[in-house]
C-alpha cells in the first residue's frame, strides 16, 4: 500500500469526531465529498489531515454545501468505490433530499452525524433532532453514546453498509460536543485490525465497470415505486439486524467490545426503566445503581440501533417492567416524542401493564443532570405504587418558566 | 489528452453503434435526443453520464427500462453535475490505487441538465464542480423554460416569451427579463473550456465537444434545444427553429478558451431577421399585436447589440 501505517497506542485520548476520523482513516475511504459543520467539522478535517500526511489514500472533494456533499458521495459510491462523509444539524437537514437517493440506490454509504439542534433559534449545541429528521430516510442509525462507541460502530457501520445483501448507507450518531468535544480514553484496533475487519470494498453495479453499463436512478411511476420501496424497506426490516448482530459478534472476538442492538442495563429485575439514546444513556445508568441503593428497581434500556427500529429487543427488554419513560431529546412539535410514540407501538398489542410516559430533555444542549434522572425514577416509582400515571404523560425536563406539560 | 477523434459523416453518425437509444420518451421533434447523440457521437471512449431531473430524464430511464448503454446515474433536479463529479473523483481514487477493472480505459463524464437544472436551480453545484475543476462536461440542454414541469419560465426565458408563470396577457406581454448570460458566467470561473452550440450545427457541435474532452478541467456547453410544446411549432420543424436560431443571431454559436479568449465559430453568410425568429413561435405569437410590436425592434436592437460585443470582444483577443 502506497500509504503510511499510524502507531497507535493501545488506548489513545481522543473526542469522538477524532475517533470516527480515525476510524474513517483505518477504513480507507476512498472518496469523502463534504461541507463543513459545527459540531462534526473535525472528522472531515481530520480525514483532510490524514491525507495531506499521507495516512490515508483517497480523494477529498471539498464542495460548496452539504447537499453537494451528499450528491457527491452518491456519485463516488455508485462508481464503486468506499464513500464516506459527516455532517450535523441544518446540513443534514440540507442533505435530506439526497439521503433518500442514497438509501433507494443501495449505495452504501456511511455519514457520521454529530448530532445537533435544528434552527430557529439557531442553537449549535447537541439535541436528537436531525437524528429524528433522518429516521424515515431508508438509512440505517447506529447511536454512539461515547467517543469509544463512535470510533467502534464506524467499523461495524462500513461492514453492514457494505455487505451486498443489505447495500444500505448507514449513519453513526454522536451527541454534539457532549461526545463531539469531549475527549476520553479510547482502545484502539491496529491499522492492519481495522482494515481487516471492514474489508476490501466490493463494487456491485459500479459505473465504472464499462462492460456492464449500469442505470442508476430510474424513474418509476405508480407501476413500480410501490414494489422499490417495499422491497428496501423489507431489507431493512429484516436482513439488516441479523447483519448487525454478526458484525457486533465477530467486532467482540477482534476487540473483547461488546455491544448489543438493544443495551439493557440491570433489567433483569427492573420495575421501573428509562428508555433513552446517546450521552444520557450512561447517565441514567450511574443514577439507576444509585436508584438501587435507595430500593427502587431501576434499569436502563439505551437504543444502540434506531433504524430499522429492533421492536423484538425493545418488547424482549421492556416486558416485566412496570413503568417506563421514554426520553425523547428532540421537539417533538405537534406529537409526542418519536421514541415514546415508538416504545408505545413496540408494547402495543403485548401483555404488558407497563405505565408508559414521555420526557423531552435537554433540547439545544441543555443538561440532563443526575438530579433530574433521580426525580424521574422517583416518578416512575410513584406512578408504580399508584398503579397509574400520576403526571402529565408527556412532560419537559429543566425547562424554565412556568411547568410545560400535555396530555 | 485524449486523441481527437475523426468527425464522423452524417451516414456513419446515423448508422454508429447508438449509446444512446432511439427508444425513449421524448416528444417527436425534441431537439434533446439529437444534442445528445452528438454529443455522444464525438468520442468512442467509455462515458459516464449524468442527468438532472427533466425531459431528458424522465423519457429516457423509465423502469424497468433504460436508454443508455453507458453508465449513467440521476439524483435530483439540482446535482447531476456534482454526481459526476463524485464519479470523476472515485475514479482517480481507484485509478491511483490501481484498483480500476478496465485501467486502459479513459471514460468521459458528463452531465446533461435542462436551463432550469443549469440556470436556475442546479447554479450553485455546477459552480461549484467548475470551481474545482473536476474532469467533467456539463451540457445544458437549453429550452428555455421548464418544459418538463408544463413550460414555467426559467431565468433562461427570454423577454417577451409566454410561459405559464410568465405568461402573456392582457396588460402583460409575458417574460420581463433578459436572459441569463450563462456562458460567460462559467466562463467566468476559468475553466478551459466554454461554448454555445446548436444542433443544426452539428459539426460545429462536435468539434467543439471533442475540444471540451480533449482539455483537462471542467467544460460548460450550452445547446439551444428548440421545444415543440413550449416554443409551439410544428415537430417536423425542429432543425428549422434552430437554423432561425443560429441564423437570426439570437443563438450565436461561439466558444471561450481558458475564461476569455473568445472565438466566433459560425458567422451566418445570410443574417435572418428576429422577426422571423419570433413569427415561427407561438410564444411569441402575441408580440406581433400592435401594442407590442415596439418589443420586436428591440429584439432586434439586443440582438445586434450582444453580435457587435462578441464580435468587439473577438477582436480584442484578451
Amino acid at each position: 500500500m502506497a500509504f503510511d501505517k499510524m502507531e497507535l497506542r493501545d488506548i489513545e485520548v481522543w473526542d469522538g469526531n477524532f475517533a470516527a476520523a480515525q476510524a474513517m482513516r483505518q477504513c480507507q475511504i476512498d472518496v469523502v465529498a463534504a461541507y463543513p459543520i459545527t459540531p462534526s467539522t473535525p472528522i472531515v478535517e481530520g480525514y483532510a489531515k490524514f491525507l495531506a500526511d499521507n495516512y490515508v489514500e483517497g480523494e477529498f472533494v471539498m464542495v460548496e454545501s452539504e447537499h453537494a456533499a451528499m450528491s457527491g458521495c452518491i456519485g463516488a459510491a455508485a462508481a464503486g468505490g468506499r464513500v464516506a462523509t459527516a455532517t450535523s444539524s441544518q446540513g443534514f437537514a440540507l442533505m435530506v433530499e439526497t439521503l433518500y437517493q442514497a438509501s433507494g440506490m443501495r449505495l452504501p454509504i456511511v455519514l457520521n452525524v454529530v448530532n445537533r439542534a435544528l434552527a430557529a433559534p439557531l442553537n449549535v449545541n447537541g439535541d436528537h433532532s436531525d437524528m429524528y429528521l433522518g429516521r424515515d430516510s431508508g438509512w440505517i442509525q447506529f447511536d454512539a453514546y461515547c467517543p469509544q462507541d463512535a470510533y467502534d460502530l464506524n467499523f461495524i457501520a462500513f461492514k453492514v453498509a457494505e455487505d451486498h445483501d443489505v447495500r444500505l448507507p448507514a449513519m453513526v450518531h454522536q451527541d454534539g460536543f457532549m461526545t463531539s468535544h469531549t475527549a476520553q480514553g479510547v482502545k484502539t484496533l491496529t491499522d492492519d485490525q481495522g482494515y481487516n475487519f471492514v474489508g476490501d470494498f466490493k463494487p456491485m453495479n459500479d459505473m465504472l465497470d464499462f462492460e456492464h453499463p449500469v442505470t442508476h436512478g430510474v424513474q418509476t411511476e405508480e407501476d413500480w415505486h410501490f414494489e422499490h420501496k417495499a422491497r428496501q424497506h423489507n431489507d431493512l426490516m429484516t436482513k439488516v439486524l441479523p447483519k448487525i448482530q454478526t458484525a457486533f459478534d465477530e467486532f467482540e472476538k477482534l476487540s473483547g467490545r461488546k455491544y448489543n442492538i438493544v443495551e439493557e442495563y440491570d433489567m433483569a429485575d427492573a420495575d421501573v426503566a428509562v428508555v433513552c439514546m446517546g450521552t444520557s444513556v450512561e447517565t441514567a445508568r450511574e443514577v439507576a445503581t444509585e436508584m438501587r441503593a435507595k430500593g427502587i428497581k431501576a434499569g436502563v434500556v439505551g437504543i444502540r440501533v434506531i433504524r430499522p427500529f429492533p421492536f423484538e429487543q425493545i418488547k424482549a427488554a421492556l416486558k416485566d417492567v412496570k413503568a417506563i419513560a421514554a426520553l425523547d431529546r428532540s421537539s417533538p412539535n405537534g406529537a409526542p416524542g418519536m421514541l415514546f410514540n415508538e416504545i408505545a407501538g413496540a408494547l402495543f398489542n403485548t401483555d404488558t401493564k407497563a405505565l408508559l410516559s414521555g420526557y423531552v430533555y435537554g433540547l439545544g444542549g441543555r443538561d440532563l443532570t443526575k438530579a433530574h434522572l433521580t426525580d424521574l425514577f422517583t416518578e416512575l416509582q410513584a406512578n408504580v405504587d399508584a398503579g397509574k400515571v400520576t403526571t402529565p404523560l408527556q412532560q419537559f425536563i429543566g425547562v424554565r418558566g412556568p411547568k410545560l406539560s400535555f396530555l | 489528452m485524449s486523441e481527437m477523434k475523426k468527425i464522423k459523416n452524417l451516414k456513419e453518425f446515423s448508422t454508429s453503434a447508438d449509446r444512446f437509444e432511439g427508444a425513449n420518451l421524448l416528444c417527436p421533434g425534441c431537439a434533446h435526443s439529437i444534442i445528445v447523440r452528438e454529443v455522444l457521437n464525438a468520442t468512442n471512449d467509455d462515458l459516464v453520464l449524468s442527468a438532472s431531473t427533466g425531459c431528458l430524464e424522465v423519457c429516457t430511464a423509465v423502469y424497468p427500462y433504460t436508454s443508455w448503454d453507458a453508465s449513467w446515474i440521476h439524483i435530483g433536479f439540482e446535482n447531476g453535475s456534482t454526481a459526476v463529479a463524485g464519479a470523476e473523483a472515485m475514479h482517480k481514487a481507484l485509478a491511483r490505487k490501481g484498483r480500476l477493472k478496465q485501467p486502459d480505459r479513459n471514460p468521459k463524464f458528463v452531465s446533461f441538465a435542462g436551463d432550469g437544472a443549469s440556470y436556475d436551480i442546479g447554479f450553485q453545484w455546477i459552480s461549484g464542480c467548475m470551481e474545482r475543476g473536476h474532469n467533467i462536461m456539463h451540457v445544458v440542454l437549453d429550452n428555455e423554460v421548464y418544459a418538463n414541469t408544463g413550460g414555467q419560465r426559467s431565468s433562461s426565458t427570454p423577454i417577451g416569451s409566454s410561459s405559464t408563470t410568465a405568461p402573456a396577457g392582457r396588460v402583460s406581454y409575458g417574460e420581463k427579463q433578459n436572459k441569463k448570460d450563462m456562458v460567460s458566467i462559467m466562463a467566468s470561473h476559468g475553466i478551459p473550456y466554454s461554448a454555445q452550440v446548436a444542433p443544426n450545427k452539428w459539426k460545429d457541435m462536435v468539434k467543439k465537444i471533442q475540444h471540451g474532452f480533449a482539455v483537462d478541467g471542467p467544460v460548460f456547453i450550452n445547446a439551444v434545444s428548440p421545444c415543440t410544446t413550449e416554443w409551439k411549432f410544428d415537430p417536423k420543424d425542429t432543425m428549422y427553429l434552430s437554423d432561425l436560431s443560429t441564423d437570426s443571431l439570437v443563438f450565436p454559436l461561439y466558444e471561450i478558451i481558458d475564461g476569455h479568449e473568445l472565438n466566433i465559430t459560425y458567422r451566418p453568410k445570410n443574417v435572418v431577421p428576429v422577426e422571423e425568429y419570433l413569427a415561427a413561435q407561438g410564444r411569441f405569437k402575441h408580440l406581433f399585436k400592435d401594442e407590442y410590436k415596439h418589443l420586436i425592434k428591440e429584439w432586434q436592437d439586443r440582438v445586434d447589440a450582444n453580435w457587435a460585443y462578441l464580435n468587439r470582444r473577438e477582436e480584442a483577443r484578451v
